[in-house]
């Protein structure tokens, strides 16, 4: 049992997410599938934690697993002080409305035979809001907050809006409650360039209105640069690195993150394209390598990282990487070292 | 990649003009191409830049002439000398795979899920280039190999979902090449895989279009990806061309807002964390409605009157052309 | 002046979006449906309709040709057409649709717990489908009808039962679908119980599909009780259903075939209507189609 990464982020007091070595696995066609393998980090209240990492490291599942959406094999997530996979029935749903989550596709996480205004007024009825009058005057309210006008949208169904405003029309649902954490699930890479930065604002918007946490998750480091205080690199199913965003991009320590930071396409012809070495495809999930998941793929990899599986330490001052051998310097210190 | 010097050849590879493409849906006719001339070197590399609805997919589908049956096409499209429309159904298909050839964007439908990759490749090299077995079998090794495929003589045997998303596309690359194509068009090629092996396909699909020296066109809504790739880009949007520049020009000195946008509206790697983002306000437009003026004025932080009242022709001299009532103002294009 | 003139413009607005929305099902739709209105009305209100009676022999006229007395003529006993077909449209329509009544609700309801819950209680229902699957359908109805006598009830609970095994494969199908989405996910991680999930998030989008294969099935009970019946396994005589009345205008073919094609055109109008209007709803209510 690992010991959970001391995270010098902490202030005082708890913080309002508490995550310890959670496992999630599952069966796929008779194989087991190690979605999340000892994942542990924590976040503060009024923060916000991006976490970042390709189609299939496990971020997604890790996502339903906080919000107990799927079973977890072992291991705590502790929002509050409470510990969320001991409770169950209408304990957990009661726990349900200061946690919320937002999906990728906005469209589908909506209910296709129902009105908007029920939609957006239905987080109210599951916690037991009967008044009419207090459903009508909250929905009207969040709706303006997300830029939607209410008198247009209400009576509307859902594929009668794009996805932008689809996923305006979630993020309202979402605030309704005024939650104290949102579980941001990849949610503007379904949407269009132009859409997209206009959601991230919002997001930000909301989170100073509302005094939100967030954890949002996005496989596009740019984006979650954008709006995050720090940032979590996974790595199929556990986590490489976790540390302040601006350090993060200008001073990785995990190789993996370096590799990420390169191969982003960046919007200018002047940036030259760096001399990539073929680094071959991730592994899979349901066979993971020994020792460090990210060796196969490491120019820096010797013996000891087949054997020994590297854990979270602190590098730096708030830098967490999961490294034998990791990189000092900036990124072009990291590209030299190659 | 740099700027292009040399003189255009007499007779481009590729010459668009004047398509339209026009699809009937319930809420009536959809306008998603109108009007689009482009033209296309040898062995150059255009990107196509649009979000969704732009309409660049069906204007690369008109290309090949492999639009859904219900879809009006009008304009002309000529391809290495032959004019497309003029051509038999026989004719259009032998060109295709041969002369013009098609990368998708989603690696897992298209390539045939009941066919070994082998005879996938085989059958286009022994259709198009008439090689018998062994021949063919040996080229198939071969291409694999070029794509970046280890054990290339092994895994001719498998079937696509034994390979992973980014390899799939390889393969798919590698039956597009195999035929030595003059044209590869590819739409989206890396969209639906990761970031890192999004830069592998990329680099790998600049390095066989140099070593080939065939042309290439580029379909993507990333701007980061037509950035260091290619030699031109045309930027689409509500179904029109309404920017065309070398890249770095374009990058550098645009003059159409909706472009100036879109580049800001992307969040900088290089930018420090919660820098509020440039949004573009306002929704795509619905293409089933097509206003009267320039698309893009009801979002554009210029438009006046007249930008609502008729829509701007493409103008503008040279390699760099624009639809525009009021293009921005030229700045000094930095040396590539 | 003007606003009359508004009044007209808008009266003709509003008349061409109902003309758009008309025009949106099809003219054959539309016929369809007017074809059922008409036999279902008929059918409900045969006592009360000006005709003569269904078992009224008249041995002078038999076989007669349409008349005024006898709108569609007589058959081989002298009975009126016209009314046997409404009184046995009566009979076919109402095996045909609280048959596969029966199916809906029970089948439907175990395909979408079987689809929703997954595990054991999917592995016990499909298993269980798929046996009473396996059960020659025509054998059992003999089987049970000898047994437990030939009745339009027990014909309605054979046919009814028989059917459940398609509509929980149909609702089962439906329900795995939906139930990846993710907003029956959402709505778990609102605090939805299971019950309401199933009630208000689930029900109403697995409810369309179920409700057009439902008419597709009525279709098809029409055409089994017809065989049925025209088998003399079916609604037993005097009664009259236009399986028994094509098996009855068998033997007339040479003199008078109207005997036998009347019932068998009016069995064929209605399944043909049923299949319209079931298939263009299934059309409609495609989730794919809608999106667009």
């Amino acid at each position: 049992m690992m010991e959970p990464a001391k995270d010098s982020t902490e202030t005082g007091g708890e913080p309002l997410l508490r995550v310890e070595d959670l496992v999630v696995e599952y069966r796929l066609a008779g194989k087991v599938v190690h979605a999340v393998s000892g994942v542990s980090f924590v976040l503060a209240r009024g923060e916000t934690l991006g976490l970042v990492g390709e189609s299939g490291c496990g971020k997604s599942t890790l996502a339903r697993a906080l919000l107990q959406l799927t079973p977890a094999r072992s291991g705590r997530v502790l929002f509050d002080g409470i510990d969320l996979t001991t409770v169950a029935g209408a304990a957990l749903r009661a726990l349900r409305r200061r946690l919320q989550i937002i999906f990728q596709d906005p469209i589908a996480s909506l209910n296709p035979r129902r009105r908007v205004a029920d939609l957006i007024a239905e987080p109210l009825r599951i916690a037991g809001v009967r008044d009419e009058a207090e459903h009508e005057r909250r929905m009207i309210e969040v709706l303006e907050a997300v830029g939607l006008d209410p008198s247009q949208v209400r009576g509307r169904f859902a594929h009668e809006f794009s996805g932008g405003q689809c996923q305006r029309i979630c993020i309202a649902r979402a605030l309704i409650l005024e939650p104290e954490l949102i579980v941001c699930d990849e949610p503007v890479s379904a949407l269009d360039v132009s859409i997209r930065a206009q959601i991230l604002n919002l997001l930000e918007a909301m989170k100073a209105r509302y005094g939100l946490t967030l954890l949002f998750i996005a496989h596009d480091l740019a984006v979650v640069k954008a709006v995050s205080d720090r940032v979590a690199v996974m790595y199929l199913g556990k986590l490489c690195e976790v540390a302040p965003t601006e350090h993060l991009f200008r001073n990785p320590g995990h190789p993996y993150t370096a590799l990420l930071l390169q191969a982003i396409p960046r919007p200018d012809p002047a940036a030259p394209i760096p001399e990539r070495v073929a680094l071959g495809e991730p592994p899979s999930p349901m066979a993971p390598p020994s020792g460090c998941r990210f060796r196969t793929r490491c120019q820096r990899a010797a013996a000891r990282c087949s054997e020994e599986e590297p854990q979270l330490t602190e590098i730096a001052p708030k830098q967490l990487v999961a490294c034998h051998f990791p990189l000092r310097g900036g990124v072009e210190a990291s590209l030299a070292e190659r | 990649m740099g700027a292009a010097t040399q003189a255009r050849p007499a007779r481009p590879l590729l010459a668009i003009e004047g398509v339209s493409v026009e699809l009937p849906t319930p809420r009536g006719a959809l306008r998603a191409v109108a009007g689009v001339s482009l033209e296309l070197a040898a062995g150059r590399t255009l990107g196509i830049v649009g979000e969704s609805g732009s309409g660049k997919t069906m204007l690369s589908r008109a290309v090949a002439r492999l639009l859904p049956r219900r879809a009006k096409l009008t304009g002309a499209v000529h391809f290495d000398g032959h004019n497309l429309a003029e051509l038999d159904a026989e004719a259009l298909r032998r060109l295709r795979g041969r002369s013009l050839a098609f990368v998708f964007q989603d690696p897992m439908t298209s390539l045939n899920p009941v066919l070994t990759i082998g005879a996938q490749i085989i059958e286009t090299l022994r259709e198009h280039l008439g090689l018998d077995r062994s021949a063919a079998v040996r080229r198939a090794i071969e291409l694999l190999g070029q794509v970046g495929i280890p054990s290339p003589d092994q895994r001719l045997r498998q079937y696509p979902h034994q390979f992973s998303g980014g390899m799939r596309q390889r393969v798919a690359i590698a039956i597009a090449l195999s035929c030595e194509p003059k044209l590869l068009i590819a739409d989206e090629p890396t969209t639906a895989l990761d970031v890192t092996v999004q830069a592998q396909i990329l680099d790998l699909l600049a390095r066989e279009q140099r070593r080939r020296g065939m042309a290439m066109i580029l379909i993507t809504h990333d701007l980061g990806v037509v950035a260091g790739r290619t030699d031109e880009v045309a930027v689409m949007y509500a179904g029109r061309v309404v920017e065309r520049a070398p890249t770095h020009i374009l990058f550098k000195a645009m003059r159409m807002p909706y472009t100036q946008a879109l580049i800001a509206a992307i969040p900088k790697l290089d930018a420090p964390p919660h820098t509020p983002l440039k949004a573009i306000s306002g929704l795509p437009p619905d293409l089933t409605r097509p206003s009267e003026g320039c698309a893009f004025a009801p979002r554009c932080p210029y438009a006046s009157g007249r930008c609502r009242q008729s829509p701007p022709p493409l103008t503008g001299s040279g390699a760099q052309q624009f639809a525009c009532w009021h293009p921005l103002e030229p700045a000094v294009a930095t040396a590539p | 002046m003007r606003t009359s003139k508004a009044a007209i413009v808008g009266a003709a607005d509003a008349a061409a979006e109902l003309w758009a929305g008309f025009a949106k099902f099809g003219w054959l739709f539309w016929l369809a449906l007017a074809w059922i209105g008409w036999i279902v009305l008929a059918a409900g209100l045969a006592d009360l309709l000006p005709l003569p009676s269904p078992t009224d022999m008249d041995m002078l006229e038999r076989r007669a040709p349409p008349s005024a007395a006898h709108w569609l003529g007589t058959d081989r006993l002298g009975r009126d057409m016209l009314a046997r077909l409404i009184h046995g449209g009566r009979i076919s329509l109402t095996v045909a649709i609280l048959a596969p009544l029966i199916g809906l609700l029970i089948g439907g309801a175990l395909g979408i717990l079987a689809g929703y819950f997954r595990g054991l209680l999917e592995t016990v229902v499909v298993g269980g489908v798929d046996v009473l699957l396996a059960f020659p359908p025509l054998v059992l109805a003999l089987a049970i009808t000898a047994y437990l006598g030939q009745t339009v009830a027990n014909l309605t609970y054979i046919i009814g039962i028989l059917s459940i095994p398609a509509f929980t494969r149909v609702a089962r199908a439906a329900t795995l679908s939906l139930a990846k989405r993710e907003f029956i996910l959402a709505a778990r991680a609102m605090g939805a119980t299971e019950l309401r999930i199933l009630l208000r998030e689930l029900l109403p989008n697995v409810i369309l599909p179920l409700m057009a294969f439902f008419l597709l099935a009525v279709a098809v009970t029409i055409v089994v009780e017809g065989a049925l019946s025209f088998l003399g396994l079916g609604v037993p005589p005097p009664a009259p259903s236009w399986g028994g009345m094509i098996g009855e205008g068998r033997e007339s073919l040479e003199t008078a075939p109207r005997i036998a094609f009347l019932p068998a055109l009016f069995m064929f109008l209605t399944v043909l209507s049923f299949n319209v209007v079931g298939d263009t709803l299934r059309v409609l209510t495609d989730p794919r189609q809608a999106a667009l």
